[in-house]
């Protein structure tokens, strides 16, 4: 068994898992929420087994030149979908919202999806530039980061859908059909909240770890090289979206826009940036 | 007149202190940002005018989108957020202040009616009774309660986390001392590069923005660069130099530098950042002189006559590393004393024995090539960089406590309506509203059941 079969079995157990959130969506049976809970559950165990044999991995094929396994294209884009797992699964734990996993369990599923099946996983010996414990903390809390916002994403997008519905909704009847299921508004929006406060923080950590690495790697500290430009460019949009809903209410429509602006630019800064523009972070697009 | 002059003064301070000039400033910034990261940076205007033409080049240079990070516009935009910041925590501090000082524990009327979270219920037993109940619930619940008595009424008042209202004045403070480090290292630093051939030393280095050479104080050495690779690939696995200080001839301190682990002297920091190569390529070459047995190492460069005894010379006319799997091989022929060429032929590194076979008065075996090489290093001195170390620290911790916590406060109000009591609760939290609300339900509901004696009703 290798890591890149483990990969394979975590692809199929997300799949599992977002096809029952969508089948408890329509059938409303709690046994079937409770299975696809359990199937991410299994999924993210599985895929945090395969992580540490791909490290493992590492070390067999380089040597004493293995690394943790967030080096390239292919092993972020894995390990992108194993924080939104770990981020979700919180979420989980603390809002019980179970069909909050039908929009946030796809993300995770392409993730892997696109990675299993079209991106390099050789295990490659890493250029001088990427040899360095900052990688791990850089890549680690950048990455919870984004995951967050994803998460955040996911939420708002179902705000964003069963608002519209609620507010021409009559009558103290709750809502029937398949908005029906979905969280109360107050609660998405409360999350879309609590999602973007568990990522700002740590973006702000993965944008401080990079400043060291680059300080210790090249001597400045900030280029603004495109990179590091679209993670601020990130960093000041959720600020805004922190600042507007702290003092000015900006809840509900507006922030759920603006949380869904937010990850599109937190996914060019991830993929963007690398796929069209160029810069010093060019090792993400091997 | 002095009217109009001081609601001018305080118009633009409040423009300076306004949350809109804040958001609108940062979503600015983001939106301006991007420019950057398309148009190329720093380039030569050959290289605007190709890809967008020459008017387009003009109105760029116009507008400094050549260098758009350090503009004027740009720099201004930075300079109004920092004042925005500055401005906003002056204002807001002293009331955070009396939120620590004098803290509401009688609750007015107001509180009661204009809260976002209220609940007005009663109940049979006596005020004091119940005041006593909501006291050991709220404290096991929330957090520990103030009881005042005014009036005939009873207060009741707790709060927590009010530390988490300095957490966004530590944010923006950090977001200042950032600032303040950045310009301190761009006045006082210097961000230089500078190449050293090994074995050769410098004391000045070239400034990366054209300003001339910078004195060092003191000598840099290079004494061995290295570079090496992973096994059957020609993917390098570490370049480093071997470099010296040396201040007055004497040898102050030796190390060896890599990418990610630089030297540091006298604040000025050496950065391992490419290599190359310095002058020809020479081959060492051993003859031997077949008559007497004679061996000589000896030096060729490529296309030039080495010397050999008796006024023969040899000349070394090719070089490849890798002869169809044989190894290094080199092409070179013999010249007599009196100017001819002799026959070309190729020997082979890996072979050295196989030349002396070969007709002639020498035999000839490669024994290998070396390219003198120059390390490139980057040369930063930032005086600046602890103080943005500092604020990056501070920015984490402070923007952990601004998400992390709020400031919530719980207000009761009990007083006596006929034989019953009545009870007004109000909850307020500093921010995330919509979490709290979700709290203060679950918190009010437990309130109206313990006052009522009753179990907590089941949600929905």
């Amino acid at each position: 068994m290798d890591s890149g079969q483990l990969f394979n079995i975590t692809t199929i157990a997300y799949f599992a898992a977002m096809v029952l959130f969508f089948a408890y969506i329509a059938t409303k049976n709690k046994t079937v929420a409770l299975v696809a809970t359990l199937s991410s559950l299994a999924g993210f165990l599985i895929q945090t087994t395969a992580l540490g044999l791909r490290w493992y991995e590492s070390y067999q094929i380089l040597g004493a030149d293995g690394r943790a396994p967030l080096t390239n294209l292919y092993e972020s884009v894995v390990f992108f979908a194993w924080s939104i797992l770990l981020i979700y699964l919180l979420m989980d734990w603390k809002y019980k919202q179970r069909t909050i996993g039908a929009f946030v369990l796809p993300i995770a599923l392409f993730s892997m999806l696109w990675a299993q099946m079209s991106l390099h996983s050789s295990i490659d010996p890493l250029v001088p530039a990427l040899q360095s414990n900052w990688l791990t903390y850089h890549v680690i809390t950048c990455f919870l980061g984004y995951a967050g916002f994803a998460v955040a994403f996911g939420v708002s997008i179902m705000y964003l859908l069963k608002i519209g519905k609620e507010e021409k909704h009559q009558g103290n009847e709750p809502m029937g059909g398949i908005l029906g299921m979905f969280p109360p508004t107050k609660v998405l929006d409360d999350m879309n909240y609590k999602a973007i406060m568990i990522g700002f923080p740590l973006l702000t950590l993965g944008i401080v770890t990079g400043a060291a690495w680059a300080y210790y790697a090249w001597g400045t500290y900030w280029s603004w090289d495109p990179k590091e430009t679209w993670s601020l460019i990130v960093w000041f949009l959720y600020a805004a979206f922190l600042h507007a809903r702290f003092t000015r209410g900006w809840v509900g429509r507006r922030a759920a826009w603006l949380s869904v602006i937010g990850f599109a630019a937190t996914l060019f800064c991830y993929l963007g940036v690398n796929l069209v523009l160029s810069g010093l972070h060019s090792y993400g697009s091997g | 007149m002095t009217e109009t002059k001081k609601s001018v003064t305080d118009r633009i301070w409040d423009f300076f202190c306004s949350l809109k000039l804040a958001i609108v400033i940062v979503l600015l910034l983001a939106l301006t940002s991007i420019i950057g990261t398309i148009i190329l940076q720093n380039g030569a205007p050959a290289d605007y005018i190709r890809e967008y033409g020459q008017a387009n080049y003009e109105l760029f240079k116009k507008l400094q989108f050549i260098d758009m990070y350090h503009s004027t516009w740009f720099i201004g935009l930075l300079a109004l957020f920092g004042m925005n910041l500055i401005c906003c925590s002056i204002k807001n501090f002293p009331r955070v202040w009396k939120f620590v000082k004098e803290p509401t524990l009688v609750a007015g009327s107001g509180i009661f009616k204009n809260s976002a979270n209220r609940a007005e219920f009663s109940c049979k037993e006596s005020k004091q009774q119940v005041a006593e109940k909501i006291t050991t619930l709220l404290n096991s619940e929330f957090a520990k309660i103030t009881r005042t008595e005014k009036d005939e009424k009873i207060y009741l008042f707790a709060q927590k986390g009010i530390y988490s209202r300095f957490g966004a004045y530590i944010t923006h403070l950090s977001i200042l001392i950032i600032m303040a480090g950045a310009v301190i290292g761009n006045v006082w630093g210097y961000k230089a590069y500078v190449n050293i051939v090994e074995g050769s030393s410098i004391d000045q280095v070239r400034s990366r923005n054209g300003t001339g050479p910078i004195d060092l104080g003191f000598t840099v050495r290079c004494d061995d660069f290295d570079v090496s690779y992973y096994p059957n690939s020609n993917r390098p696995k570490d370049y480093n130099s071997d470099l010296v200080i040396l201040e007055d001839g004497q040898e102050i301190l030796r190390k060896r530098i890599e990418v990610n682990d630089p030297l540091t002297y006298k604040g000025i920091k050496f950065y391992q950042s490419s290599y190359g190569s310095a002058g020809n390529a020479f081959f060492k070459v051993r003859v031997t002189e077949k008559k007497t047995g004679e061996v000589m190492d000896l030096k060729a460069l490529q296309g030039k006559h080495a010397q050999l005894p008796g006024g023969y010379s040899f000349t070394v006319t090719n070089f490849t590393e890798n002869d169809r799997n044989f190894g290094p091989a080199m092409q070179l022929h013999v010249n007599t004393p009196d100017g001819k060429h002799g026959a070309p032929f190729v020997i082979w590194q890996n072979h050295p024995k196989l030349d002396i076979k070969r007709g002639g008065a020498f035999s000839f075996a490669l024994h290998g090539f070396e390219q003198p090489q120059y390390t490139g290093l980057q040369v930063a001195r930032d005086p600046g960089v602890n103080i943005v170390w500092a604020g990056c620290f501070l920015i984490v911790f402070g923007s952990l406590t601004a998400f992390f916590f709020s400031h919530k406060r719980i207000w009761v109000c009990l007083e006596d309506n006929g034989k019953k009591t009545k009870i007004l609760m109000a909850g307020n939290a500093h921010r995330n509203q919509p979490g709290f609300s979700l709290a203060f339900d679950e918190l009010q509901q437990k309130v109206e059941a313990t006052a009522k004696d009753e179990s907590p009703k089941k949600e929905g």
